[in-house]
């Protein structure tokens, strides 16, 4: 545990040497950007409109009284979307696409000594291959969590307007009111989101970079980076939580 | 030219390599030969740094490269060339992204003379109009071939081939080791070749290490190795019928 611990900061440290040549790592980064960010926006879009129509339908459900004006779901939704699902969820589930393709990425390359062949020639392979992953995550994961906000309203707005569940105009009055603390809330899911990429980005790579073994093992890292993303994520969001909202 | 003097290596209390010593000399097709698991790749892998010896000093043209500071080691593997078992060629680049690697990462050339120079190194090789063909698109001579084009890229003086005919036809395998040997004589580089085909070295093996069981058991050229005395070797030599027949009386 110790030595895992050890060999991962370490592998944090190699990341921050110079780059052999900023133009070949900046390639690098937008590549990144590309994979990580904008290829998981089409799962990120569906997800995040099907969690705002459920949620719109089980709020509103819920709380079928004439005391409680209909508003209220859409600022429960708001809520709801913006603190814990977009931030925490969409991650969780980033962790899965991201994370899963992060380690066995590095561990094909690790078994079929592409990683060998970059040291050989000289090139910091931690640097090259992980520091861009985690930079770039750490640039396009806000945006992903933002647009997953956006598509996580206009669900619950169409579900709405088709069902007629709650009126389109009480829905968007929900959404903006109370608007003094959204700064504070949209910064909050925010420092939530860069915090869940720096740790699926890293805890996935050590696990696809230091992978041992074959190509079984492969899946193995592939499986660990995704579990151990996860726990980690739920960790961090309690501990955040605690400091950001309380 | 490379000297390794009194290199060990140990995993988990294993010693895979004892107190081995060699000359490996420039312009010279330099073979690490011996049985499976016999330490032929760990013993490259120490000279190249990708292992750090136990015990023992490696020397590039008199250079301690133990000794080397990091920033002088990277300058030092600027020098090397590589040709993995597996060619090791990147997935996600194009047969002239790969050879371009090298030089876009260590050199300030411009993007046309670069792509004289993949041109050059891939002509060399024999791989014609694949520039934009990914390595699973490649067949195994191909993949070792370009492999070969991306470690004489930036021109090195040491090349580094780790069973570069393994997986292959006699006939591809004999159309590496040649391309392997004219690159040296051309070049005048310090290569160093590992394999267990005898084909590979009776045809290019100048200067000839076996080792056994991590011990260097012999070291000679190819003329001297099919009269030798040294029982591992004459096993490891004669094992076929082919040159069991072919056996000097």
């Amino acid at each position: 545990m110790i030595k895992n611990f050890g060999k991962y900061i370490l592998m944090l440290y190699y990341i921050f040497h110079k780059p052999e040549k900023f133009g070949v790592y900046f390639k690098r980064l937008s590549h990144e950007v590309i994979e990580l960010g904008v290829k998981s926006l089409f799962i990120v879009s569906i997800m995040s409109a099907f969690m705002g129509a459920v949620l719109v339908i089980q709020t509103a459900t819920a709380i079928e009284s004439a005391w409680i004006p209909d508003y209220t779901v859409g600022f429960t939704v708001k809520q709801s979307m913006l603190l814990e699902f977009c931030p925490t969820i969409i991650s969780l589930i980033l962790a899965g696409k991201v994370g899963s393709s992060i380690a066995s990425e590095l561990g094909s390359m690790k078994v079929t000594e592409q990683i060998d062949a970059l040291e050989v020639m000289g090139v910091n392979s931690i640097g090259y291959l992980i520091g861009p992953k985690i930079l770039g995550s750490l640039f396009i994961f806000p945006i992903v969590i933002t647009y997953s906000m956006f598509f996580g309203f206009m669900g619950g707005g169409l579900v709405c307007y088709f069902t007629e569940i709650i009126p389109v105009n009480q829905y968007i009055l929900g959404i903006r009111s109370f608007s003094e603390d959204n700064f504070t809330f949209i910064r909050y899911a925010l420092t939530k989101t860069v915090v869940f990429a720096f740790l699926i980005t890293s805890i996935s790579s050590y696990f696809g970079y230091y992978l041992k073994g074959g190509s079984l093992a492969v899946g193995k890292a592939s499986t660990n980076a995704v579990v151990y993303s996860s726990i980690f994520i739920l960790f961090a969001n309690y501990i955040l939580t605690q400091l950001m909202l309380i | 030219m490379i000297t390794v003097k009194n290199i060990s290596k140990s995993f988990n209390g294993t010693q895979v390599l004892k107190d081995i010593s060699f000359g490996f000399e420039k312009g010279k097709t330099n073979l690490i030969i011996g049985k499976s698991g016999s330490g032929k790749s760990v013993l490259t892998k120490c000279i190249v740094g990708l292992f750090e010896p136990d015990e023992g000093e490696i020397f590039y043209d008199n250079r301690d490269f133990l000794a080397l500071k990091s920033k002088e080691k990277k300058d030092l593997r600027k020098e090397m060339g590589m040709l993995f078992q597996g060619s090791a060629l990147f997935d996600s680049q194009s047969v002239e992204e790969n050879v371009a690697f090298p030089l876009r990462m260590f050199t300030n050339m411009l993007e046309d003379e670069i792509l004289e120079r993949v041109n050059f190194c891939l002509n060399r090789v024999n791989i014609l109009n694949k520039n934009n063909l990914y390595p699973s698109e490649l067949s195994g001579g191909m993949q070792k071939r370009v492999a070969i084009a991306r470690a004489i890229s930036l021109q090195p003086k040491y090349l580094f081939c780790d069973e570069p005919n393994s997986g292959l036809d006699p006939v591809t395998a004999i159309v590496i080791d040649e391309l392997i040997k004219e690159i040296t004589d051309e070049y005048k580089m310090t290569t160093i070749v590992i394999t267990h085909d005898m084909n590979s070295v009776l045809e290019i093996g100048d200067n000839i290490l076996f080792i056994d069981n991590g011990i260097k058991k012999w070291e000679g050229s190819k003329n001297e190795i099919l009269n030798v005395k040294v029982k591992e070797l004459h096993d490891f030599v004669y094992v076929s019928k082919f040159l069991q027949n072919i056996k000097p009386k």
